[in-house]
C-alpha cells in the first residue's frame, strides 16, 4: 500500500518535469520517470548537475562463447533472459504489479504479447500476495518469476520469504519445495530515490538460510545470473541495480546462457589490496582501483561478489591471503550490513595474512536521504581515502 | 463484451494447440478447460454518451439520497444442513444418497481420528511427545470435504485437518512417526508434532509460522526437556498459528489451471487465521486471477482464547466472500453430508469455471487449542459439553447409520476395540524407533549442501566426537 501512495505521489511529481530526451512511449511509467532524472541518462540539464554520476559504467569484454550478441542495456538484458525462459519452459509465468504493459522499468515489454496473458500478468497490489502466490506456483512444480516493484517494498513479503519460501524444502523433508521461484526487484540508489526507492536490503535476507541472493553489475551478468536463478532449484532473490537499467550498455548474447551462482568474479588482478563489492558499487571500485594505481601506486584486486548468499568465501579469502588487505564496500548501512559478515569470516580465515584492519566503506546508519544522497553514498573518494589509510596503517 | 469472449476462445484454442505441440502429457488434455485470464483487457471501449456512472472502479447506478449500506449481521448467511441432530435427512432432494460402504468409511475414519487424538493427547500429557493438537468436534469437516475431492486435488492445510490425511489413507505409522520425530518421519524430524505432509497424497506439509514468541532453537531445548521428564509449564509455548497457506494455495491453483487438468486446490484455515493479511491476499488473488480453488474455513468459535466477537464484527467469514467476487456458502460443519455436498459442488464448478469458492463450516472446537492450552481458563465447561454430547459430527452420523440399520451397538464396541488396537500398535512401534540421524539437521536447507554448511556439519561431528557424553546420541540413528 505504501507502494501505491508513493507511486502516485511521484508520478505526479514526474509529470511536472519537462519531457526532455528519453523517448516517451504511450504509457507513462514511474520507473522511466525515475530514470529520466537519473544522472546516468544522457540528458543533463542545469538543475540536474548536482547529481553528478557517482560511478562510470565499464563494459566487460564482449562474450564470444555464447553465439551472436546484441547491444542491450540492463533492462533489455533482463527482458532477454525472461524471453528465453518463457520460450524454453512452458510452465514459466511472470507476474507482479504492472508487469503486463511492460513494467515500470520496461523489463517485461513485449512478453505478454509474445507469450500470452496467462503467462505474463498483473497481480493485485499486494507484495505478500505476490510472493505467496509465487511460492504456490513453484510448489505445484511450475516456474514462477515474481516481480516486486522496488526492493524497498519487499518487506510486506518478508514473512512469506523468510518463514515460507526459505524453509519449504527443509521443513517438509524435501517432500515439497518452491525451488522454481525467483523474485526480481529493482535495487539500490538512483540519484534521487530517497527513502523508499533506493534501498539495498540484501543483508536482511543474508541472515536467512534457504534463499539465494544474487546481484549483477552489468547487462551480461544480469542475464546470465538471472537465468541461473530461474534454473536454480532453490528460491532466489535477484536484485537489479536500477540505476544501471539504462546507463549500462554492452553486447549481450541473444541466446540463453548461465553464469554460476555462489561464485565471485575477479575483475582485476592486484597484489596490494582486495576490493570487494557488488552491483553498481563494483564500478565505483574499478574506478577506485585506477585512482589508487595512479595516485598511490597501489595495485588493487577487484572482486565482484555477485552472490550474497551462499557467498564465495574461497575466492575472497584466497585474494586476501595474497594481498593482506581488504576493503568491502556497499551502499546499504554499515551496521549489520553484509560487509560485516565478509569481514568477520576473512578475519577468521586469514588472520595471519592480514596486515591492516579490514575496512568497510558503506552507507551511514541512517535512512536513505533525498537531497543528501551525494553525501550519503560510499563514493569513490570515500573508498580511495580508506585505501590510503589502509596502506599507511 | 462478446468480442472479448470470442478472443478468449481463440486464445484458449491457441494455447491448447501449443500444449499439444510441445507434447505435454497430451493424453491428459482430453478435457479442455475454459481458460479465462485477467478479464481486464488493456484497452476497454469507452462510451461517455450514457447518463450513468462512468467510473472504471465499479459498475453501478447513481442514487440521489444518502444511505450507508448496513452490514447484515443479525440475520446472517444461513447455515446449510442436510440432516438434523438426530441424523434424519431434512430435505430428501439434498440427500447425497451415499452407499453404505461410503458412509461406513466416513464413520470409521472419523472415529479412528478421534481414537488417535485421545491416545496422542494422553501421550503428550505423559511427556512422551512434545506437543499435540486434537481435532475434537471438527472430524466431520475433514472427512466430508476430503470425500468430495479427487485424490489428485492438492490440499493446503493449517494444522487441524488430520482427518483429510486419514481419509486419503495416510498410515497410522506415519502420523505417529511425525509426532515422535522418528526415523520413519517423512519430514525427517524437523518440525513440531502434527505438522504432517505427504507428497503421495497431495497434502502439502503443514507449517506453523509462529507469532515470534519462541524461536525454533528454544523449542528444541524444550523438546529435550520433555524427554528428560522435566515438567514444562502448560503455557510456556502457547502457539499462535498464522495463515500463510491461503495465498500459496492460490498460486498452486493457478499453476494447476495452466496444467489444464481436472484438478483443484483446497485450502483449509481457521476463522482466526482469516484475520491475517495473507487471507486477504489469497481471496483477492484467487478471484482476480481466476483460480480453481476452494477456501475452506473452519469457524469453530475460537482462536486459542479469542472468541469470534473479538476476531471480527461482520457476518463471519462467508460474508467476506462476495466482497472479493467469490461464490460463498455457510454449512453446518457437524453435518458430514452438508460439508460433502457443498464441497462436491464447489469442486465441480471450480474446475469447470476456473473460479474460487468459499465454504465456511460452522463448528465448535471441543478440545483445547493445543496441549499447551487449558481452555477452561476462558470458556465454560457447559458450553463445551453441549457440543460434545448434543451436537457432535460423529454421533450425528451414528444416528443416521443406526436409523438405516447399517450399524449396531455391537459394531460400535468391536470397532472401538479394533481401532484402539491399531492406534496402540502404531504408537508403540513409533515410540521404540530411533530419532533420525543428526546429519539430517544440515540437508535440504538448499537442494545442495553449500560449502559453508558442509563445514558447519563437519564441525558439529568433530564436536560430538569430543563431547559425546553430553549428548544423547544413542537416541539417534547413526
Amino acid at each position: 500500500m505504501a507502494a501505491a501512495v508513493t507511486r502516485f505521489f511521484l508520478r505526479g511529481a514526474g509529470s511536472k518535469v519537462p519531457n526532455t530526451g528519453v523517448s516517451t512511449r504511450g504509457h507513462s511509467s514511474f520507473g522511466a520517470t525515475l530514470l529520466k532524472l537519473s544522472p546516468s541518462c544522457n540528458v543533463r540539464t542545469k538543475t540536474q548537475r548536482r547529481h553528478a554520476a557517482h560511478f562510470t559504467f565499464q563494459p566487460d569484454p564482449v562474450p564470444t562463447q555464447y553465439g551472436p550478441t546484441q547491444k542491450m542495456n540492463l533492462f533489455q538484458s533482463i527482458t532477454s533472459a525472461l524471453d528465453n525462459t518463457l520460450a524454453n519452459d512452458p510452465t514459466a509465468v511472470i507476474f507482479g504489479e504492472d508487469v503486463a504493459f511492460g513494467g515500470v522499468f520496461r523489463c517485461t515489454v513485449g512478453l505478454r504479447d509474445k507469450y500470452g496473458k496467462d503467462r505474463v500478468f498483473n497481480t493485485p497490489l499486494c507484495e505478500q500476495g505476490i510472493v505467496g502466490f509465487g511460492i504456490g506456483v513453484a510448489v505445484a512444480g511450475a516456474t514462477a518469476v515474481a516481480e516486486i516493484q522496488f526492493a524497498d517494498y519487499i518487506f510486506p513479503a518478508f514473512d512469506q520469504i523468510v518463514n515460507e519460501a526459505a524453509k519449504y524444502r527443509y521443513r517438509s523433508g524435501n517432500l515439497f519445495d518452491c525451488g522454481g521461484l525467483t523474485i526480481r526487484a529493482p535495487w539500490g540508489c538512483v540519484g534521487h530515490g530517497s527513502l523508499y526507492h533506493s534501498q539495498s536490503p540484501e543483508a536482511f535476507f543474508a541472515h536467512c538460510p534457504g534463499v539465494k541472493i544474487v546481484i549483477p553489475r552489468s547487462p551480461v551478468q544480469a542475464k546470465g545470473l538471472l537465468l541461473s536463478c530461474i534454473a536454480d532449484k532453490n528460491p532466489c532473490i535477484f536484485f537489479e541495480p536500477k540505476i544501471l537499467y539504462r546507463a549500462a550498455v554492452e553486447q549481450v548474447p541473444v541466446e540463453p546462457y548461465t553464469i554460476p551462482l555462489s561464485q565471485a568474479e575477479i575483475l582485476q588482478e592486484g597484489s596490494d589490496v582486495t576490493l570487494v563489492a557488488w552491483g553498481t558499487q563494483v564500478h565505483v571500485m574499478r574506478e577506485v582501483a585506477n585512482m589508487a594505481q595512479e595516485k598511490l601506486g597501489v595495485s588493487c584486486e577487484v572482486i565482484d561478489l555477485q552472490t550474497i548468499l551462499p557467498w564465495d568465501t574461497e575466492t575472497v579469502c584466497k585474494s586476501v591471503v595474497k594481498t593482506g588487505r581488504l576493503l568491502i564496500s556497499h551502499e546499504a548501512p554499515v551496521t549489520g550490513g553484509f560487509a560485516a559478515e565478509i569481514s568477520s569470516t576473512v578475519q577468521e580465515e586469514c588472520f595471519l595474512n592480514l596486515e591492516a584492519p579490514i575496512s568497510r566503506v558503506c552507507g551511514y546508519d541512517t535512512p536513505f536521504p533525498h537531497i543528501f544522497e551525494p553525501f550519503y553514498i560510499p563514493d569513490k573518494w570515500k573508498c580511495f581515502d580508506a585505501i590510503k589509510r589502509m596502506i599507511n596503517y | 463484451m462478446a468480442a472479448v469472449r470470442s478472443m478468449n476462445k481463440i486464445y484458449g484454442l491457441c494455447f491448447h494447440g501449443i500444449r499439444q505441440m510441445v507434447g505435454l502429457k497430451p493424453s491428459k488434455l482430453l478435457q479442455h478447460r475454459a481458460f479465462r485470464v485477467c478479464a481486464v483487457h488493456r484497452q476497454q471501449p469507452f462510451d461517455s454518451s450514457l447518463e450513468k456512472p462512468q467510473f472504471p472502479g465499479a459498475s453501478a447506478e447513481f442514487v440521489d439520497h444518502l444511505e450507508f449500506i448496513q452490514p447484515n449481521v443479525i440475520s446472517g448467511i444461513p447455515v446449510y444442513r442436510v440432516m438434523d441432530r438426530q441424523g434424519n435427512i431434512i430435505n430428501p432432494s439434498e440427500d447425497p444418497k451415499l452407499s453404505k460402504e461410503t458412509v461406513l468409511n466416513f464413520y470409521q475414519k472419523m472415529t479412528l481420528l478421534n481414537t488417535m487424538d485421545r491416545i496422542l493427547y494422553e501421550s503428550q500429557r505423559q511427556g512422551r511427545i512434545s506437543f499435540y493438537m486434537t481435532n475434537y468436534g471438527e472430524e466431520g469437516t475433514h472427512i466430508g470435504s476430503a470425500a468430495a475431492l479427487d485424490p489428485s486435488d492438492l490440499v493446503f492445510g493449517q494444522y487441524r485437518e488430520a482427518g483429510v490425511l486419514m481419509y486419503r489413507g495416510f498410515p497410522l505409522d506415519l502420523f505417529m512417526a511425525q509426532c515422535y520425530a522418528s526415523t520413519d518421519d517423512l519430514g525427517k524430524g524437523r518440525q513440531m508434532p502434527v505438522h504432517y505432509g505427504s507428497k503421495d497424497l497431495n497434502f502439502v506439509t503443514i507449517s506453523s509460522p509462529l507469532a515470534t514468541q519462541l524461536p525454533q532453537g528454544e523449542l528444541y531445548t524444550l523438546t529435550s526437556a520433555v524427554y528428560m521428564n522435566i515438567h514444562v509449564p502448560v503455557n510456556i509455548y502457547m502457539y499462535i498459528f498464522l495463515l500463510n497457506v491461503s495465498i500459496s494455495a492460490a498460486g498452486a491453483a493457478y499453476a494447476i489451471k495452466r496444467e489444464n487438468m481436472n484438478r483443484v486446490v483446497i485450502c483449509y484455515f481457521g476463522e482466526g487465521a482469516a484475520s491475517e493479511g495473507d487471507a486477504h491476499a489469497g481471496f483477492n488473488f484467487s478471484a482476480t486471477l481466476e483460480c480453481p480453488l476452494i477456501f475452506f474455513c473452519r469457524n469453530n468459535g475460537y482462536a486459542i482464547s479469542t472468541p469470534t466477537n473479538e476476531q471480527y464484527r461482520g457476518d463471519g467469514i462467508a460474508a467476506r466472500g462476495p466482497g472479493y467476487g467469490m461464490l460463498s456458502i455457510r454449512v453446518d460443519g457437524n453435518d458430514v453430508f452438508a460439508v460433502y455436498n457443498a464441497t462436491k459442488e464447489a469442486r465441480r464448478r471450480a474446475v469447470a469455471e476456473n473460479q474460487p469458492f468459499l465454504i465456511e463450516a460452522m463448528t465448535y472446537r471441543i478440545g483445547h487449542h493445543s496441549t499447551s492450552d487449558d481452555s477452561s481458563a476462558y470458556r465454560s465447561v457447559d458450553e463445551v459439553n453441549y457440543w460434545d454430547k448434543q451436537d457432535h459430527p460423529i454421533s450425528r452420523l451414528r444416528h443416521y447409520m443406526l436409523a438405516h440399520s447399517w450399524w449396531s451397538e455391537d459394531d460400535e464396541r468391536s470397532w472401538r476395540k479394533q481401532s484402539r488396537k491399531m492406534v496402540m500398535e502404531a504408537f508403540e512401534k513409533a515410540e521404540k524407533r530411533l530419532k533420525p540421524s543428526p546429519e539430517l539437521l544440515f540437508t535440504d536447507v538448499y537442494q545442495e549442501l553449500s560449502p559453508s554448511l558442509n563445514k558447519q556439519r563437519e564441525s558439529m561431528w568433530r564436536h560430538l566426537q569430543q563431547y559425546k557424553e553430553h549428548y544423547q546420541l544413542d537416541l539417534y540413528d547413526k
